[in-house]
């Protein structure tokens, strides 16, 4: 293939990637937004939407479908609950003291991943697509002096990771409207803004961080549902989600869900890039160093609006 | 009736003492685990230096630890140098990271600096990987018993290996011991309580930090350089997340802000797991219920709880 | 007049996001006055005295201070040329011991420890804190805790004391109290206060500086400031004033 055919090939890849980590990220964002507390077991609310998928697909049997989409449905919201009984059973105790909260989250990371590993093992389970259609990408071919298109060998997409791609569009813009457009949304801004002014108006600001850690997790959890078809199940494949959703909320900004999800697009699309054309091992020196740099000359991310 | 200041010193000897002696009556395969045990409490010792007490909370120690590890290691295996001269290097490579790191993560705080910390450590961790054909990556590589051998004595036996782990923990515990009771350790107290009173008196807050970070960064690259000397075993996953993760768990556990906290959680958690890995594969899972139970009922850790309640007079 | 100034600014502004919030400001403090800040509410007056003390920077203008221009040193490096600094909503370490706040201000000047033990003796001696030494500064009531931090700026041995609505929450005999001791430090050390209790404007200052909307609107003696109908006309907004 040629370094066009072979760009847009990382492009596309960069853009899957981008499209589950700006989902990853912006339940992230969410959480660190509306509560302000650093929950290091977000990647483990991901891995668990992964093995749960798989175990609904396992009881649903038959059709990949119907298994699918029930994982699709059950799963973000089972995984939102665990997060809220979290929420109100530990986080709440210690009333959100930052230092207390990132103690507390390590702990339920290992805790969540140790059971996992207790139950579900530690190999690597696949879950079968709905559907995988292998699509063949066009490219332009100028070299006999007439635009014409032509599909190289090996350019091609499969039909499940565009629907993944559109799904994770779909499924932010409906984030963007709860956020803007309902009253819960409302409240969870307006708690975000100033908490003691959002309690003295009588909102209820525990209910609320119920609500907004669940709701954190259960996107995570959505992401992994639709990436685990992709990728496969495995109890440790909570760790490279939680980094990578972390720069993204800190370069994207604070307090700015817009500006986690470019951040994610950017990441997303230059690691798979990078990784095209690179050692990936030297691409992920680069990307951590990157982020390292962005936070210590703008510590308030690219478009970061809050308190960093 | 002993002042509280000589009660302090006491009961630190009376550690040490104990510590020292300990290795006449442990049976052989505690020996090695308490050798062990003393380094990595090092380690956590200087990670104290910068959360405990100074309140920076770091989550990429571990390259400081694996700069000392790889110095020293990487000293020897590939340059054949001896072990004076390896735990020079290591020690140097460790405080000149320091010295880097905490000039750039400094401009950074609060969760920032946490995120910081841990995407250099990161970078340090595959940087290792990258360079796998002197580091042999994950799978390490391994120093000779022939190669460790320090005035005439090989460090892989087992009297005098507990021996120079001692004596690291010794070196480490009195520094410690010795600073957060000067004047310097007040200040890094006084910052860790109130940083802008601190600077509206007149202290240079961050020089202070910068200072601190290159002391921790140095004794925990001194444990680094001391653990790849007395085991003779250097691998990347001592750079690795979950070893920026151990020291932050040790130290809570035992008391983060007490001189001896560390050691403390560090044999509790050596032994908690070395129990649970003989009944379950999962044995994280007991550090994870511990962390948990840790932030719910005891934020101050073993002996934080012990000086508020008892010993008030403790470091 | 700039000679015998112990701090002064010239066309100090700032603007956060946009909004000015200084604009132009210039003032004298001349050395051992007691000076005044006065204002409404959302005057700038505590803006003003973060630009003084390096707490924040500004857009424009200078600051001087015994002698040096200060305008970009670092909070800290202005406290060693000599500011003490006590802030609006009390900042104390309220884990320590009484005697260890002040000791760690002492600290900084004295280089051995007999005589910082005496300086905090000193110190909380000034304030009426002496018995407290023992405690844990947390459990101070909040009147005793500002007294602490005013404890702590004396401990600087500074040359300026600016102090942020020192009688903020204090008791009526505290009030007293206090206005004794500024009386007692008169000539001693000089003083900047940002004050709300026009009874203590009245009786301790020895010259007022009125702020309104980021800009300095009147200067005068106690008694003039009280007779000004432009003064009063700025009140008149609503700010609390015992005048």
């Amino acid at each position: 293939m040629d370094f066009g055919p072979y760009l847009m090939l990382a492009i596309m890849e960069g853009a899957l990637t981008a499209a589950v980590l700006a989902l990853t990220a912006s339940g992230l964002a969410l959480v660190f937004g509306v509560m302000r507390v650093v929950n290091v077991a977000h990647g483990e609310f991901f891995m668990l939407g992964a093995v749960l998928a798989w175990w609904v697909t396992q009881l649903a049997g038959g059709s990949p479908v119907l298994g699918f989409l029930l994982a699709l449905c059950v799963v973000p919201v089972l995984v939102g609950m665990l997060a809220a009984f979290v929420d109100m059973t530990i986080l709440k105790r210690i009333n959100y003291d930052p230092e207390r909260t990132i103690v507390a989250t390590i702990g339920t990371l290992y805790i969540l991943q140790q059971v996992t590993l207790m139950t579900y093992g530690p190999e690597a389970r696949p879950v079968a697509p709905p559907f995988n259609a292998r699509i063949a990408l066009p490219w332009i071919d100028m070299s006999d002096g007439t635009l014409r298109l032509y599909w190289p060998w090996g350019l091609s997409i499969t039909s499940y990771k565009l629907f993944v791609i559109g799904a994770a569009c779909v499924v932010l813009l409906g984030l963007w409207s709860l956020m803007t457009k309902t009253k819960l949304g409302l409240l969870m801004r307006a708690t975000e803004q100033d908490r003691e002014m959002a309690l003295a108006f009588g909102i209820p600001v525990q209910r609320i961080y119920a609500i907004a850690f669940g709701l954190g997790a259960g996107m995570a959890a959505l992401a992994a549902v639709l990436i685990v078809p992709i990728q496969q199940a495995h109890y440790l494949m909570g760790g490279d989600p939680l980094l990578l959703s972390f720069i993204v909320v800190i370069i994207g900004g604070l307090g700015s869900l817009p500006g986690a999800i470019l951040a994610a697009l950017l990441i997303g699309l230059s690691d798979g890039i990078i990784s095209i054309f690179f050692s990936p091992t030297l691409a992920k020196i680069f990307a951590t160093l990157f982020v390292a740099f962005v936070l210590v000359f703008r510590p308030k991310g690219l478009w970061g609006t809050g308190k960093p | 009736m002993m002042s509280d200041s000589k009660k302090d010193c006491f009961a630190h000897g009376g550690v040490l003492l104990f510590l020292f002696a300990l290795q006449f009556f442990l049976p052989a395969y505690h020996h090695g685990n308490m050798a062990r045990i003393m380094v990595l409490a090092s380690y956590a010792i200087g990670y104290n230096l910068i959360f405990g007490y100074t309140g920076l909370l770091s989550l990429g120690h571990a390259i400081f630890f694996a700069a000392g590890l790889y110095g020293s290691g990487l000293a020897i295996s590939q340059f054949g140098f001896s072990v004076g001269v390896a735990l020079v290097i290591g020690v140097t490579a460790g405080c000149v990271l320091s010295a880097v790191i905490g000039a750039l993560a400094l401009r950074t705080e609060g969760v920032a600096f946490m995120i910081v910390t841990l995407m250099f450590a990161q970078a340090g961790y595959l940087t290792v990987l990258y360079f796998g054909e002197y580091t042999r990556g994950d799978e390490g590589f391994v120093l000779a018993h022939a190669d460790r051998v320090l005035w005439g004595v090989s460090l892989s036996d087992q009297t005098s290996r507990y021996f120079s782990a001692f004596s690291l923990f010794c070196v480490s515990l009195i520094m410690c011991l010795a600073l957060v009771r000067s004047r310097f350790g007040k200040v890094l107290i006084a910052i860790r309580e109130n940083e802008e009173r601190t600077q509206m008196l007149g202290y240079n807050v961050v020089w202070y930090k910068f200072c601190t970070i290159i002391l921790s960064g140095s004794i925990s690259a001194l444990a680094g350089a001391t653990y790849a000397l007395l085991f003779g075993y250097v691998g990347a996953s001592f750079a690795s997340v979950e070893y920026s993760i151990y020291p932050l768990l040790w130290v809570l556990l035992g008391g983060a802000g007490t001189v001896i906290g560390p050691l403390v959680g560090m044999i509790f958690m050596f032994y908690l797991i070395d129990l649970s890995s003989g009944v379950t594969t999962a044995y994280m899972l007991v550090a994870g219920l511990v962390l948990v139970f840790l932030a719910v009922f005891a934020p101050q850790g073993v002996m934080g709880e012990v000086r508020s309640r008892m010993w008030k007079w403790l470091s | 007049m700039a000679v015998l100034s112990l701090l002064s600014a010239q066309g100090l502004s700032i603007k956060f996001n946009g909004l000015s919030a200084l604009s132009d400001v210039s003032f004298d403090v001349p050395k051992g006055q007691v000076r005044a800040l006065i204002g409404p509410n959302g005057a700038g007056k505590t803006t003003l005295v973060g630009l003084l003390s390096g707490r924040l920077l500004p857009s424009s203008g200078t600051v001087h201070f015994d002698g040096q221009n200060v305008t970009n040193w670092p909070s800290h490096k202005r406290i060693v040329q000599g500011m003490g600094y006590t802030f609006q909503i009390t900042s104390i370490f309220e884990t320590l011991r009484v005697h260890e706040n002040v000791a760690l201000a002492a600290r900084r000047h004295q280089m051995r420890d007999t005589l910082v033990n005496e300086v905090v003796e000193w110190a909380l001696d000034r304030v009426g804190l002496a018995e407290y030494v023992n405690d844990i500064a947390g459990d101070l009531s909040y009147g005793h805790q500002r007294l602490l931090e005013i404890a702590m700026g004396l401990a600087q041995q500074p040359k300026l004391l600016i102090l942020d609505e020192p009688t903020q929450g204090l008791t009526e005999s505290d009030i007293e109290a206090f206005k004794a001791l500024i009386d007692d430090l008169r000539g001693e050390v000089t003083v900047l206060l940002i004050e709300h209790n026009m009874d203590v404007v009245m009786q301790v200052a020895d010259f007022v500086t009125v702020l309104e909307s980021g800009q300095v609107l009147f200067e005068g003696v106690p008694s003039d400031v009280k007779a000004s109908a432009l003064v009063r006309a700025a009140y008149l907004g609503g700010a609390n004033a015992k005048a």
